[in-house]
């Protein structure tokens, strides 16, 4: 029964925010209906609030013009939830406390990770060229585009409906940038706050289901049961606002800079749209776990940093700009605020090059 | 003050080999270094591309104590680019590269590297026969870079270099980096112990998307847009065949313990013919037969939006084996038992592995690594597979190593023209099989 809101592509008219909290509440209260957590329910309500409508924040496909590939958005309503881990939680880490009401916008978020058959039209333009229709625009044929990596970044495991992996946040936001210029709407990727919330569904809860670990198996893709390997996207059920593999699968890219105290540092009640950035290129955050991973590592609430260690077999000097040969596990999924960044804000934020690496 | 310098070596040398002699000692060795007070060691590195910046910072990582002589590369902006990041990395006291040792252009090589202990040999394949040669003359110990020539002729330079090293015991480093890989070497040990008996098969991969393209700029001349956009050019790279493929073809040859006696094999210019593409072919699959009979199979192509694989494969008598460039090393039986699986985690990096290695041997005036005949062999074989796709015949390997088909340009300048120049529209000659004389 969620199913419609992550992958119906038909247009979602007006009321549909309250039909994602109705939905919502339904699935919590099937949630808490099977393990006896009527707390949930309770919870929820508390904690999920002000959501913000407005007629044309419905779900959509984004097709890429000249070809055939196309992904698809759902709407995540803004709102106010509670961001960390609560007191005394055993599988949560230091840097999960304390516990903080956070409210955000509104904004889509791609309701699947992004796959190598999007990554690599980007990542090539030649191969770009020989699958359009027609000639690149100068501003895309102008993109400056990541190197080719020197070695087989799919690791063996498979491209088609694969998340595209081991690109740097850099290689992530560029690829937001080569959207944009194809597309004309500003995509980026999210904040730590923004992609825990909608990790959450509001929930409160370990994973967006519940506290129960047994119960990944129906949503995610970790090392129980990946093989040791990426999964096509999409294989296992979404959460309630329909976003598929939001746990496991590939860890995601977050816009932050990690600090150990974010979130003491956030203690006034009512913080909006959080972000913390910084030029230095370690340890930025990343979410949600991946097919790599342990049930805890998995949990909304945790908080994983990305290491320099990950480029240690680059041969070269600087070390890319684009590439983690040691980061299998690391994928990117895309958000668009639903209210655009004026274009100086969206040109500083794809302008900025990173610090060479080495 | 070169004269002094030189001198100094030179009583440096004399005092070395007094003091260590022994048969594992090599006369070029820095062992004296120790005695005379001093433990620096100095490199000097040729070709300060990525990879070549790349080597001089795992020399410095080795934590022996380095200091950077001497750099060269054909372009001013390459090698300004490489002194400024290794100085900022590494500072002043080890990195003392003055003007006259910091060269531009196709000579720089020879001058900049007389004042080395070790050399880095890392400009594009194509210039290895001659940087090798000439370190070689100079008594270097060596790191060079894979593939180590890109026609015949080269290997058989570089083949004749590799026995005056050996003779001079200088220590020769190829970066074969799986030589200096756990999973690899652990691996193939137990298949030369026999773990999966005979080895009568096997299949090696480079599939993947492609590497970079430089497009031509307005005010280059010919020779400079062939040595910027590189790949694409024979006499520089030899073809992806020799450039990437070269480290699984190696594989194969360190597996069957020789080389292959010949090769048949179909390539060509599939999704990849831009002008910016010169004439390598974008995909090649050879068989390669060995002495016994085996024949393996060989593919490597650079298809965008196809699946990738890299990795290598062989076929025993009592069971297979499985290895690629992630760590991982598996042996097991046909039934699917396990009988060897490497545990990859928190391997050493090869490529720093190689420089530590080296290194080591240096400090302490060993003699340890002699691996240019092995490098110029594989290289050979992706050579030879090659002169099989581009010819469209059966290729022996000794008419091929025989071959006197000399790609490199007669004259190094940058108003020189290399061989292969483009049409009137601006496509460049390439193979074609059944007809072409490759070699």
């Amino acid at each position: 029964m969620w199913k419609f809101i992550g992958i119906s592509i038909s247009p979602m008219r007006k009321n549909d925010c309250e039909n994602i909290l109705r939905n919502y509440l339904f699935s919590m209260l099937k949630f808490s209906a099977k393990f006896g957590f009527v707390v949930l329910l309770v919870s929820a309500i508390g904690w999920v609030t002000s959501f913000q409508t407005k007629n044309d924040f419905v779900s959509y496909t984004q097709s890429i013009p000249s070809t055939t590939l196309a992904f698809d958005m759902a709407p995540i309503p803004g709102g106010t939830f509670v961001m960390g881990s609560p007191k005394g939680d055993a599988a949560a880490a230091a840097d999960e406390f304390p516990r903080h009401e956070v409210t955000v916008d509104p904004f889509w978020m791609g309701t699947h990770e992004v796959t190598w058959d999007l990554y690599e039209i980007f990542l090539d333009k030649n191969f770009e060229t020989s699958i359009s229709e027609g000639p690149l625009s100068p501003e895309v044929d102008g993109l400056s585009r990541p190197s080719i990596p020197y070695l087989d970044m799919t690791f063996g495991m498979g491209k088609e409906n694969k998340p595209a992996i081991g690109m740097t946040q850099y290689g992530a936001i560029q690829y937001c940038r080569w959207l944009y210029l194809k597309t004309g709407i500003f995509y980026r990727i999210p904040t730590e706050a923004e992609w825990e919330y909608a990790s959450r569904t509001g929930s409160g809860t370990a994973y967006f289901f519940g506290d129960n670990p047994a119960d990944l198996d129906k949503y995610a893709w970790y090392s129980a049961n990946s093989q040791g390997s990426t999964q096509e996207v999409g294989k296992k059920e979404p959460n309630p606002w329909g976003l598929y593999d939001i746990l496991g699968n590939v860890q995601e890219w977050t816009i932050d800079h990690y600090l150990p105290d974010t979130y003491q540092q956030r203690q006034s009640k009512g913080t909006k749209n959080p972000i913390y950035t910084d030029e230095e290129l370690y340890p930025k955050v990343i979410r949600g776990g991946s097919y790599a991973s342990p049930v805890e590592d998995l949990r909304s609430s945790n908080r994983i940093v990305s290491t320099a260690s990950w480029k240690r077999i680059d041969p070269q000097i600087p070390k890319s700009q684009w590439w983690f040969p040691e980061a299998p596990f690391l994928g990117m999924r895309v958000v668009r605020p639903l209210t655009p960044p004026s274009a100086v804000e969206i040109a500083a934020y794809f302008g900025t090059s990173p610090l060479e690496d080495y | 003050m070169e004269m002094n310098k030189n001198n100094q070596r030179r009583d440096f040398i004399k005092t070395s080999a007094i003091l260590t002699g022994g048969a594992l000692l090599s006369p070029f060795s820095l062992s004296g270094a120790y005695a005379a007070g001093n433990d620096v060691i100095k490199i000097a590195v040729v070709g300060c591309g990525g990879r070549g910046t790349g080597a001089v910072f795992q020399a410095f990582e080795t934590g022996h104590n380095i200091q950077l002589v001497g750099m060269a590369d054909a372009f001013q902006d390459r090698l300004d680019q490489a002194y400024d990041r290794i100085l900022n990395k590494f500072g002043a006291d080890k990195v003392v590269v003055p003007d006259g040792k910091k060269l531009a252009g196709f000579e720089g090589y020879k001058e900049v590297m007389k004042e080395a202990d070790v050399v880095i040999l890392a400009a594009p394949p194509g210039f290895r026969p001659d940087h090798f040669e000439e370190a070689v003359r100079q008594n270097k110990q060596i790191f060079m870079e894979k593939p180590v020539a890109t026609d015949a002729v080269g290997i058989r330079r570089v083949l004749a270099a590799a026995e005056v090293a050996k003779a001079k015991k200088l220590n020769v480093v190829v970066g074969l980096q799986r030589h200096y890989q756990d999973n690899y070497v652990e691996t193939i040990k137990r298949v030369h112990d026999g773990q999966i008996g005979d080895v009568i098969g096997g299949q090696v991969f480079w599939n993947d998307g492609g590497v970079w393209v430089r497009e031509r700029q307005p005010d280059q001349t010919e020779m400079e847009y062939q040595m910027r956009n590189w790949y694409y050019f024979n006499w520089l790279c030899g073809d992806h065949i020799v450039e990437q493929h070269v480290h699984n073809l190696d594989v194969a040859n360190w597996v069957k313990n020789g080389y292959p006696v010949k090769a048949e094999g179909t390539g060509g210019r599939t999704v990849r013919r831009g002008k910016d593409h010169g004439e390598i072919f974008d995909h090649h699959v050879v068989l390669f037969t060995y002495e016994d009979g085996t024949v393996i199979h060989s593919e490597c192509r650079h298809f965008p939006g196809a699946s990738n694989r890299v990795d290598e494969s062989f076929q025993g008598t009592n069971g297979k084996v499985y290895m690629n460039a992630g760590n991982v090393g598996k042996i097991s039986s046909y039934r699917g038992s396990v009988m060897y699986d490497h545990n990859g985690e928190n391997n050493i990096n090869p490529y720093q592995k190689e420089h530590n290695e080296l290194f080591a041997a240096v400090s302490k005036g060993e003699y340890k690594f002699a691996d240019a005949e092995n490098g110029a062999k594989s290289t050979m074989t992706s050579i030879l597979g090659r002169y099989a796709t581009y010819s469209g015949k059966v290729v022996t390997w000794d008419d091929a190593i025989n071959s006197d088909i000399n790609l490199k340009p007669d004259k190094l300048a940058w108003d020189a023209m290399p061989k292969n120049v483009p049409n009137n529209d601006g496509f460049y000659a390439f193979a074609v099989p059944g007809q072409s004389k490759v070699v």
